[in-house]
């Protein structure tokens, strides 16, 4: 089985890149349009990073690779995110 | 002389030999993926392979069988830092797909059901090197290790075996699939560790 966990197992990663809860920020997926809480992301984690795709339509939202020295984080598929002050 | 342990006998290391650096070997064959699973029944899958010309050149699931299947016993290695040594795969030689093939570009991407990609010189997909496999360890390949039909180019680190595979698209330039995007090495040979940017 290939199965995934919810937006919320990023808390770590993404906070190592921004200084805000990362999780609780709404995005736009660049696909559909779905706008959604970071934390209701699909995520696999199985993978060699982190993909978090959209829950309306499964496009990659999001990715973080972990080299051990550098992480490397891709938005690409978001088309906005929403961060409360 | 029953203290004397095998533990360092000869044949106990020759594994070590075998290992890329950094890596461990497993017996079990670990599932990785970046996203849900696609069921494709065989009737439905076709391989395309698209040239220059925007030529398609295109095999049902019977008319790959019917180029030869063959037998290869190849060592595995995954870039998270498992590999699985003599491993039994069965699969079509990428020769007799690129038999009927004329391109001039030097660059593959590979193209999988559900989304995934991978870019490979062209050359390392030929002579004896790549196979679009449809079997192993003795068992049609199950969709979670990328049944019908997966990749396998096991001289390069294993995400560039892609599952699901559905198409190659020659390409002029060494352009990055998705984990060549997100920041794994653009060739990933595994004796020289090539896993990042």
């Amino acid at each position: 089985m290939t199965h995934h966990l919810d937006g919320n197992v990023l808390a770590g990663a993404l906070s190592e890149v921004f200084t805000t809860d990362m999780t609780a920020a709404r995005g736009r997926c660049g696909g559909c349009g779905h706008m959604a809480a970071i934390a209701e992301a699909m995520v696999y984690t199985d993978a060699p990073g982190l993909v978090a795709r959209c829950a309306g339509c499964d496009q990659v939202l999001a990715t973080v690779v972990d080299t051990g020295d550098r992480v490397i984080l891709s938005l690409a598929g978001l088309s906005a995110v929403e961060l409360r002050r | 002389m029953s203290f004397v342990t095998r533990g360092f006998s000869g044949r106990r290391r020759e594994p070590d030999t075998r290992l890329p650096p950094g890596q461990t070997l497993v017996q079990d064959w670990p599932v990785l993926s970046a996203g849900p699973t696609p069921h494709v029944d065989t009737a439905d899958w076709e391989l395309t392979v698209q040239d220059e010309t925007g030529t398609d050149h295109r095999w049902s699931w019977d008319e790959l069988l019917a180029l030869g299947v063959e037998d290869v016993t190849v060592d595995i290695h995954c870039v998270t830092h498992w590999s699985r040594l003599d491993m039994g795969w069965r699969g079509v030689s990428l020769d007799k797909i690129f038999e009927d093939v004329e391109s001039e570009h030097e660059y593959v991407m590979a193209h999988s059901y559900g989304g995934y990609t991978t870019n490979v010189p062209l050359e390392d997909l030929l002579d004896g090197k790549a196979w679009i496999a449809t079997e192993a360890d003795g068992a049609p390949l199950d969709p979670e290790h990328g049944g019908p039909a997966r990749l396998l180019v096991p001289h390069l680190y294993f995400w560039k075996s892609a599952k699901w595979v559905r198409g190659l698209t020659m390409m002029p330039d060494n352009d990055p699939g998705f984990w060549e995007q997100y920041g794994y090495h653009l060739y990933g040979d595994p004796w020289k560790e090539e896993r990042y940017w």
